[in-house]
């Protein structure tokens, strides 16, 4: 490890960083914000756009202080007339080839160019704007690529090759002509992208945006043949803030609810109560597999439509290993077309579901496969992202900031703080070890337990052995789909060499942190966001007075009056589901 | 000649397949792999063998198909995105078959007064394809150029690497016509 420290100053002000520093970092550290475009924080820097040029006295060329690092002696200047009018030309020039449209596009007022622009004052086209004619790839139904707003910057290539494994994206020509697409001229549905959405989440402009379906929602509550219900993920509740100017990990649950209800939806749900129901199952698979058949081990979560698909895509060997449990979002849908229709004696057909989720891919989920309209309708006819939802509310006229708070519509609404993890990496598996130990022992895990530390936090891996009882239960957490490889070997590895798997348990989530850092989410993730967002989840888990799913009154209530018991024959039906092979390339 | 349509020999020219033009995307995966083991097996412990099997395809069979790009992918254990990132990085990678003549129209901003427009168009109608395509049956290929420094002589059409000076669509389609033969 190279813990020599280096000293150099910056604007007149000395600083002290250890060696590997680059300048941008070293100049935020002495409260000197230098601009950047191409870099992000989740990200390498690759130096592309130009725009963090600092000057370092005695050399004639300027540098780019994403990528250099801090030097000894190095007497730096981050602002002086000749940078900032360079800056102000290398955006310039970005703009020559970038369409003028802020005002019909899906980034709008959040935008890190447009932002850029306005910050430096540019008033007028001096460059001749070309922008060449690119089509739009609509083909996913989840996000939406319009490559003539790309400003080349690579992040989505980054993202999408290095954080997510995927390669549906390259970084393709060169020159004028670079695009950044998936190879071969496929469109991007023929491509192995997973709808995760991160790219989207990281592109600094409006060149990846999630599909808008707020119209459609908008039909269906003008629609008076329509009963409109809900339902909102757990990570939805600690990020929608963001959009209305509150800290990040404010728990909105209840304005939610209100500003639902104002919206016109008639029934109010939460997929935290579905999510008590996918533990249900699930845990119900897990003690099953665990305690009558370890050969079937490990089990592994799907709950995330991007990691199921990943795994169909890439990992075929791994369907065996699938929980068949249906992910929280098409469990709710499939009880309120049928449960709650019989109970409230409404038709069906004219139910209108929505999701509101912190995710890209549950658009796609909707149509995964045949299952997924399991009760004779689409479980879910519409989802939309938080970002979407912000939209709508502000569309509305609804003053989101005063508005008092409402409960959630009984009896899909009420949920245990188990629920809610489940919006976090390392969350399905708590809350799943909750109810498997009380399914093992009989008991709950004690109250100092039950916060099962070792799943928590932003670790690309997490690995942990749970005492249950008399045993020790094995599990492993990834986030991130880079982050599965290395668990997915070490079991193919076991396998092979006829050893017990090293996991009994795992889970994934594709999105680094976990839906909290959902593609669908208000922009400018970086860890420090994604880990406020989860220390509100584990405060709304630590505020629910039921923490485990099975002791959730209204699940207890749902399987004696309708489903029986944990995958009884209609649990099958309606919550279980199956996965097949897909070839990568569709073309 | 100009203005017969399809009905001249160059709309013939687009029906004719012959089996030596046959697309080599049409092999079964099976004979690809086959096709493919030999330029693997040659550079497979060789830094940077990507390029130099991809290169000896190019070499080989004039361009690289989809499948077989594919197929390479799985042989060197490389991601069919960074494959194309390599052919898509040098313009001596094809990724469709090539004409065996090739024709470039200067569109430079003399030969475009001079009439570039013009001989574009007999060319896309004769033949049939467009800029940037092949036609049918392999023989031509028809592109651009922005400006072949021989103003002095627009409108210029460059056939094969010959630059044909002060160009008429009727003189061009009777150069193309000999090539045909
Ligand atoms: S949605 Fe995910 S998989 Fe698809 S291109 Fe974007 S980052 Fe890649
Ligand atoms: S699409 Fe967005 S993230 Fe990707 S290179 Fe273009 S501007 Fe950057
Ligand atoms: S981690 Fe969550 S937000 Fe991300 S793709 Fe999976 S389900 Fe969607
Ligand atoms: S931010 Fe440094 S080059 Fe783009």
């Amino acid at each position: 490890m190279n813990t020599e420290i280096i000293k150099a100053t910056i604007n007149g002000t000395p600083v002290e960083v250890p060696a590997g520093t680059k300048i941008l970092e070293a100049a935020r550290k002495v409260h000197i914000k230098i601009p950047t475009l191409c870099k992000h924080q989740d990200l390498l820097p690759s130096g592309g756009c130009g725009l963090c040029i600092v000057r370092v006295k005695g050399s004639p060329k300027m540098f780019r202080a994403c990528t250099t690092p801090l030097e000894n002696g190095m007497d730096i200047t981050t602002h002086d007339a000749e940078i900032v009018e360079t800056r102000k030309t290398v955006l310039e020039l970005i703009l020559s080839n970038h369409p003028d449209e802020c005002l019909t596009c899906g980034r709008n007022t959040n935008c890190e160019l447009q932002r850029l622009s306005a910050e430096f004052g540019i008033r007028d086209d001096k460059i001749k704007r070309y922008v060449p004619d690119l089509p739009k790839d609509a083909s996913t139904g989840s996000i939406i690529i319009d490559a003539r707003k790309c400003i080349k910057c690579g992040r989505c290539v980054q993202v999408c090759q290095e954080i997510q494994n995927v390669w549906a994206l390259s970084f393709l020509h060169r020159g004028i002509n670079t695009k950044m697409a998936p190879c071969g001229d496929i469109s991007l549905a023929e491509s192995p992208c997973i709808r995760c959405g991160q790219c989207a989440a990281h592109c600094p402009t409006g060149a990846i945006v999630e599909k808008d379906d707020v119209p459609a929602v908008w039909d269906a509550l003008h629609n008076p043949e329509k009963f409109c219900t809900v339902q909102i993920a757990p990570a939805v509740r600690v990020s929608l803030g963001e959009e209305f100017g509150l800290p990040p990990g404010t728990d909105l649950t209840k304005k939610i609810y209100a500003a639902l209800r104002r919206l016109g939806f008639k029934a109010i749900f939460d997929s935290n109560f579905s999510a008590d129901l996918t533990i249900m199952e699930e845990a119900s698979e897990f003690v099953d597999r665990f305690t009558k058949n370890p050969s079937s081990l490990p089990l592994v979560t799907s709950c995330c439509p991007s990691w199921t698909d990943f795994m169909e895509k890439m990992h075929p060997d791994f369907i065996d290993h699938f929980s068949s449990a249906k992910s929280p979002q098409q469990m709710m849908g499939a009880m309120v077309k049928t449960y709650f229709a019989q109970k409230n004696n409404i038709d069906p057909a004219k139910i209108f579901q929505l999701s509101i989720m912190p995710c890209t891919a549950k658009k796609f989920e909707l149509e995964r496969c045949k299952e997924m309209k399991s009760s004779g309708y689409p479980d879910v006819d519409c989802s939309i992202t938080t970002r979407e939802f912000a939209r709508m509310i502000k569309q509305s006229g609804i003053d989101f900031d005063s508005i008092p708070e409402e409960k959630a519509d009984s009896i899909l609404g009420e949920h245990s703080g188990a629920g809610v993890i489940f919006g976090t990496t390392g969350g399905v598996m708590e809350a799943a070890l909750r109810t498997a130990y009380n399914v093992i022992t009989g008991k709950n895990l004690e109250k100092e337990a039950i916060d099962i530390q070792s799943v928590r936090g932003l670790d690309g891996v997490k690995e942990a052995t749970i005492g249950v009882g008399n045993f020790n239960v094995r599990v492993a957490v990834a986030h991130g789909l880079a982050n599965v490889e290395y668990i997915l070997d070490k079991v193919r590895e076991a396998k092979q060499q006829g050893k017990e798997s090293p996991y009994h348990f795992i889970e994934v989530m594709a999105c680094p942190g976990g839906c909290i850092g959902g593609g669908g989410q208000p922009y400018g993730v970086t860890d420090n966001l994604r880990q406020k967002r989860m220390a509100g989840i584990y405060q709304c888990d630590r505020n629910c007075p039921v923490r485990c799913s099975h002791d959730n009154p209204e699940i207890k209530k749902i399987y004696a009056d309708f489903l029986g018991s944990p995958r009884s024959e209609k649990a099958h039906e309606l919550l279980h589901t199956h996965y097949q092979s897909r070839p990568i390339y569709q073309r | 000649m100009v203005g017969e349509g399809s009905d001249s020999v160059f709309g013939k020219i687009l029906t004719i397949m012959t089996s030596e033009t046959l697309d080599q995307g049409q092999m079964s995966c099976e004979e690809i792999r086959k096709n493919i083991q030999k330029y693997v097996d040659k550079w497979r412990n060789v830094e940077g063998s990507l390029i130099m099997v991809l290169h000896d395809i190019q070499e080989d069979i004039g361009y690289v198909p989809r499948e077989w790009a594919m197929e390479i992918g799985k042989a060197l254990d490389i991601k069919l995105a960074r494959i194309y990132e390599v052919l898509t990085f040098y313009h001596y990678f094809k990724l469709k078959p090539q004409g065996k003549h090739s024709i470039h129209v200067c569109t430079g901003t003399a030969c475009h007064i001079k009439g570039a427009p013009a001989i574009l168009e007999i060319l896309k109608t004769q033949l049939g394809f467009n800029v940037g395509e092949t036609t049918a049956d392999r023989l031509f290929n028809l592109d651009v150029v922005r400006c072949v420094g021989a103003c002095g002589l627009a409108p210029a059409v460059v056939i094969d690497g010959e630059v044909n000076g002060k160009s008429t669509p009727e003189k061009i389609i009777e150069k193309v016509k000999s090539l045909q033969s």
